[in-house]
């Protein structure tokens, strides 16, 4: 296995509170690694830190051996990793086709070859259908497939998914995992942030769990699940399975 | 398609109005194509890149005074003036946006970075005697006969000018639209951080697009000087050039490709019949008032302007079934 | 030659005061409803009208003028407020600007169809009038506006800080939502803050009618030196508006005595750019726009 991305030692504070504090992991090409932990355990943070959105206080994050920490976000997207955002902000007065388009543009100044590359996206989330719709027409979970197509669009190797599950109903959810997995089997390596852990059990093959800043498990969903430590994390100490 | 052929209709109207209509009126007209040029600019930067600029001015002044000062004093053709004026104008922007954007410096701040400059260039121009200070400078008069390689002739020439120029500057910022900077400048002005995380360069879009935005902006400057036949601080760099240049675009839609023509002919003509009136009755600032109304009522009840309804109600018109039914659209394209 | 640069010193800085109270009006407003008041200098000439008017209808002594300019300008700013401002605070910030060019062109026409565009002297006596305290000689006029304007400052910056209303206005400067949260009327928060800001700038005007002739097309040089004021310390920030005021006033007045008069009205915006480009949130400025 070889290791796409590399995150050494990450830490940041904000002030005197220290949000993300010597994490360590590996992210390995072409499988789907989750990301997570209860409210407030560091999760979006370390996101942005990987994404360049963020300078880290101390530590280092290396993608395909370059070390890529403080490098501002476009140039990381130029490099590979594509993220999407929590809050769903399409561009207003531009077709759904027109905002997977945008991504395309990193790579190719042409746009024939940016709506052909938009469409293959689209047509990856299930939203070739609606290319024409605007976006305000779209229901939320179509939404956060938009935000998906997006980030696809810029050719990652890496994607970066921040709560792309979160709000949606189990039978929608049950649609993103399935194209995960597809996104997944074509190659792309996946780091999902979610808050929800049952969704990530049956997507992720590896889930890194963070308390407070800080990493308090890693493994397959199974070692995670029966960690007495991530139990704990979650539902108060003293609970047990 | 449509679109384009109700452009060319227009522009067949207009050339039409140029070879018939009264002096009066086509000199009036000259001023509301120049300003939908200068319009399209502005709407360039705030309506597609999504910066705001309220010293738009200063890049006019810029541009009437290389063209004025080249000419003048020194008898060089007003086409090297507007070449010289569009490429100081472009950097002066360029210059504004590194400085601002490099220290995160947007929004309201940078509006007020602009309106700063424009006003500092103003006084300065005003005060420096070889550009005739507040005296202005002044193109000797026209003899009448049309000389294109120095850009002068009568009233009617420059009506073409403008005409020409407002048509530049309507096909090139749909090209522009069409182009991926369109696509780049409009995600960017929509969301930053988002528009950044999917690789586009922001820091670099900003200053290119105030920097393009600026030399039209100059160009359309330098004709409006030798169309005015002088120039003087403070009316070619004044607030008040600033907001005429604004009214267009907002009246007429923001962002849009016609809204600038379509918010100048609606403006400009009312703000001289309210001057004429208000000459005449002798109440000199009732162009104000209108103009201060327009814009209030505008931005409240139309705050996308008149062309997109315009736009709404011909379509409407035209197959009642496309509006009602959003999913034919697709059919249509 | 010191006591000349002493006496530019000393008027700069009364000058300064009264620019740091028209400021105020504009930060307040900026402060709490994140919105950029574009017409504040026509606000400063309907002061300076009614300083004018109220002088010379009634000879009433400045001080009064300045109270009744405090309360008309107070309900028109309050009525402005609710009647049309209000409209359009949640909107994108070019909108506000672009409504606050139109009300700004809105009054000036006012003011130019009301008084015509010619400037009317309103020297009194006490505009010849001087004091010699030692060194320096102060005008009369310029001492009693900066007085008066450092004591509203004074009486402003107290009742921000200790009334209840005050503490309001600060809870919903400092976060909107909480605001909400914790109960607050906010739109007559809101209507109350241009009443105020409206006030400073209307009270200022009034007080420096003794200087400045009474001109409509003052408005906009009084507009573009209220944003470098407070840029120059802040926008957003009290303290900022105050010392911005006093570093305009002073840089002002030794501009006068170095340069051409028309390069005196460039320095102000020299000042902000070279703020903008070094320091662009000025000295104690807000983190976020």
């Amino acid at each position: 296995m070889t290791a796409l991305l590399e995150v050494k030692n990450l830490s940041r504070s904000f002030g005197g509170l220290v949000a993300v504090k010597d994490v360590n992991f590996t992210l390995e090409a072409g499988r789907i690694t989750a990301l997570i932990g209860p409210n407030g355990a560091g999760k979006t943070t370390c996101f942005n830190l990987v994404a360049g959105s963020l300078n880290p206080t101390s530590g280092q994050v290396f993608f395909e051996g370059r070390q890529i920490d403080g490098t501002p976000p476009e140039i990381v997207c130029r490099m590979g990793i594509a993220r999407t955002f929590q809050i769903v902000r399409p561009m207003r007065d531009m077709s759904v086709l027109e905002n997977a388009m945008v991504g395309a543009f990193s790579w190719t100044k042409s746009v024939r070859e940016a709506k052909s590359k938009a469409y293959e996206s689209l047509e990856s989330v299930g939203l070739a259908g609606k290319a024409n719709a605007r976006t305000d027409q779209l229901t939320l979970p179509d939404r956060k497939m938009l935000e998906t197509a997006k980030a696809l669009s810029t050719r990652p190797r890496l994607l970066l998914l921040d709560e792309v599950m979160a709000g949606l109903r189990p039978t929608e959810a049950a649609g993103v995992v399935r194209v995960l997995q597809t996104l997944a089997e074509g190659g792309l390596t996946i780091l999902l942030v979610e808050h929800v852990m049952r969704i990530v059990m049956e997507v992720a093959s590896n889930v890194v769990v963070l308390h407070h800043g800080a990493k308090i498990a890693e493994g397959s969903p199974a070692e995670v699940v029966a960690d007495q430590k991530v139990l704990d994390s979650y539902l108060g100490a003293g609970f047990h399975a | 398609m449509k679109r384009w052929l109700a452009g060319a209709m227009v522009f067949i109207v207009l050339t039409l109005v140029g070879l018939f209509a009264d002096p009066y009126f086509i000199s009036l007209m000259t001023i509301v194509l120049l300003f939908a040029f200068l319009g399209q600019s502005w709407n360039l930067m705030l309506g597609i890149g999504g910066q705001l600029s309220i010293g738009h001015a200063l890049f006019v002044g810029l541009g009437a005074y290389s063209v004025g000062v080249l000419y003048v004093k020194f008898g060089i053709s007003p086409w090297i003036g507007l070449s010289l004026g569009m490429i100081i104008a472009g950097s002066v922007g360029a210059i504004l946006a590194w400085l601002s954007f490099r220290f995160e410096v947007r929004g309201i701040y940078f509006a007020l970075l602009t309106i700063a400059a424009a006003e500092f260039a103003r006084i300065m121009f005003g005060g420096w005697e070889f550009v005739g200070a507040m005296q202005g400078l002044f193109f000797p008069a026209p003899t009448g006969a049309i000389e294109f390689s120095m850009l002068r002739g009568g009233a009617g020439f420059y009506y073409f000018v403008a005409l020409a120029l407002a048509a530049l500057g309507i096909i090139g910022t749909e090209l522009i639209s069409r182009s991926y900077l369109g696509y780049v400048w409009r995600a960017m002005r929509d969301d930053e951080p988002a528009a950044r995380a999917l690789g586009v360069r922001t820091f670099r879009h900003k200053i290119l697009v105030i920097s393009v935005s600026a030399a039209a902006a100059a160009a359309g400057g330098g004709i409006l000087g030798l169309v005015q036949g002088a120039i003087f601080p403070d009316s070619i760099m004044g607030m008040g050039l600033s907001v005429d240049v604004l009214i267009g675009p907002v009246v007429g839609g923001l962002g849009t490709t016609f809204g600038p023509l379509i918010g100048s002919l609606a403006a400009i003509p009312l703000n001289h019949l309210m001057s004429a009136i208000g000459d005449s009755l002798r109440i000199p600032g009732l162009n104000n008032i209108t103009y201060g109304i327009v814009l209030i009522l505008v931005v409240w009840l139309l705050p996308d302007g008149i062309w997109p309804a315009i736009a709404r109600l011909c379509k409407a018109i035209q197959a009642p079934s496309r509006v009602w039914l959003p999913h034919l659209r697709k059919a249509e394209e | 030659m010191l006591s000349l640069w002493l006496n530019v010193l000393a008027s700069g800085i009364l000058l300064g005061l009264v620019y740091g109270l028209v400021a105020l009006g504009l930060t307040i407003i900026f402060g709490v409803m994140r919105v950029v008041n574009f017409a504040h200098g026509e606000m400063v000439v309907f002061g300076v009208y009614i300083g004018y008017w109220a002088v010379r209808l009634w000879n009433v002594p400045i001080i009064v003028a300045a109270a009744i300019a405090a309360v008309v300008m107070f309900f028109f700013g309050y009525l402005l407020e609710a009647l049309i401002v209000k409209r359009f605070v949640n909107r994108p910030h070019h909108y506000q600007f672009i409504v606050f060019i139109g009300l700004s062109l809105l009054f000036s026409g006012v003011l130019l169809v009301a008084f015509g565009p010619d400037p009317r002297p309103t020297a009194s006596q006490l505009s010849f009038r001087t004091v010699s305290l030692g060194f320096v000689t102060l005008d009369l006029a310029r001492l009693q506006a900066a007085i008066t304007a450092g004591v509203l400052i004074a009486l402003l910056g107290a009742y921000l800080r200790f009334s209840s209303f005050g503490r309001a206005l600060r809870a919903a400067a400092d976060n909107r939502l909480g605001g909400l949260v914790v109960g607050l009327n906010i739109p007559r928060v809101y209507a109350v803050t241009f009443g105020i800001g409206a006030a400073c700038a209307g009270v200022a005007g009034a007080l420096i009618s003794p200087l400045f002739d009474a001109q409509p097309y003052l408005a906009v040089d009084f507009t573009l030196l209220a944003f470098v004021t407070v840029i120059v310390g802040g926008l957003g920030s009290f303290s900022g508006a105050l010392l911005g005021g006093l570093v305009i006033g002073v840089a002002e007045a030794i501009a006068a005595l170095m340069f051409a008069p028309s390069m005196k009205t460039a320095l102000p915006y020299a000042l902000l750019i070279i703020i903008l480009i070094f320091r662009p949130r000025g000295f104690f400025g807000a983190k976020e726009i």
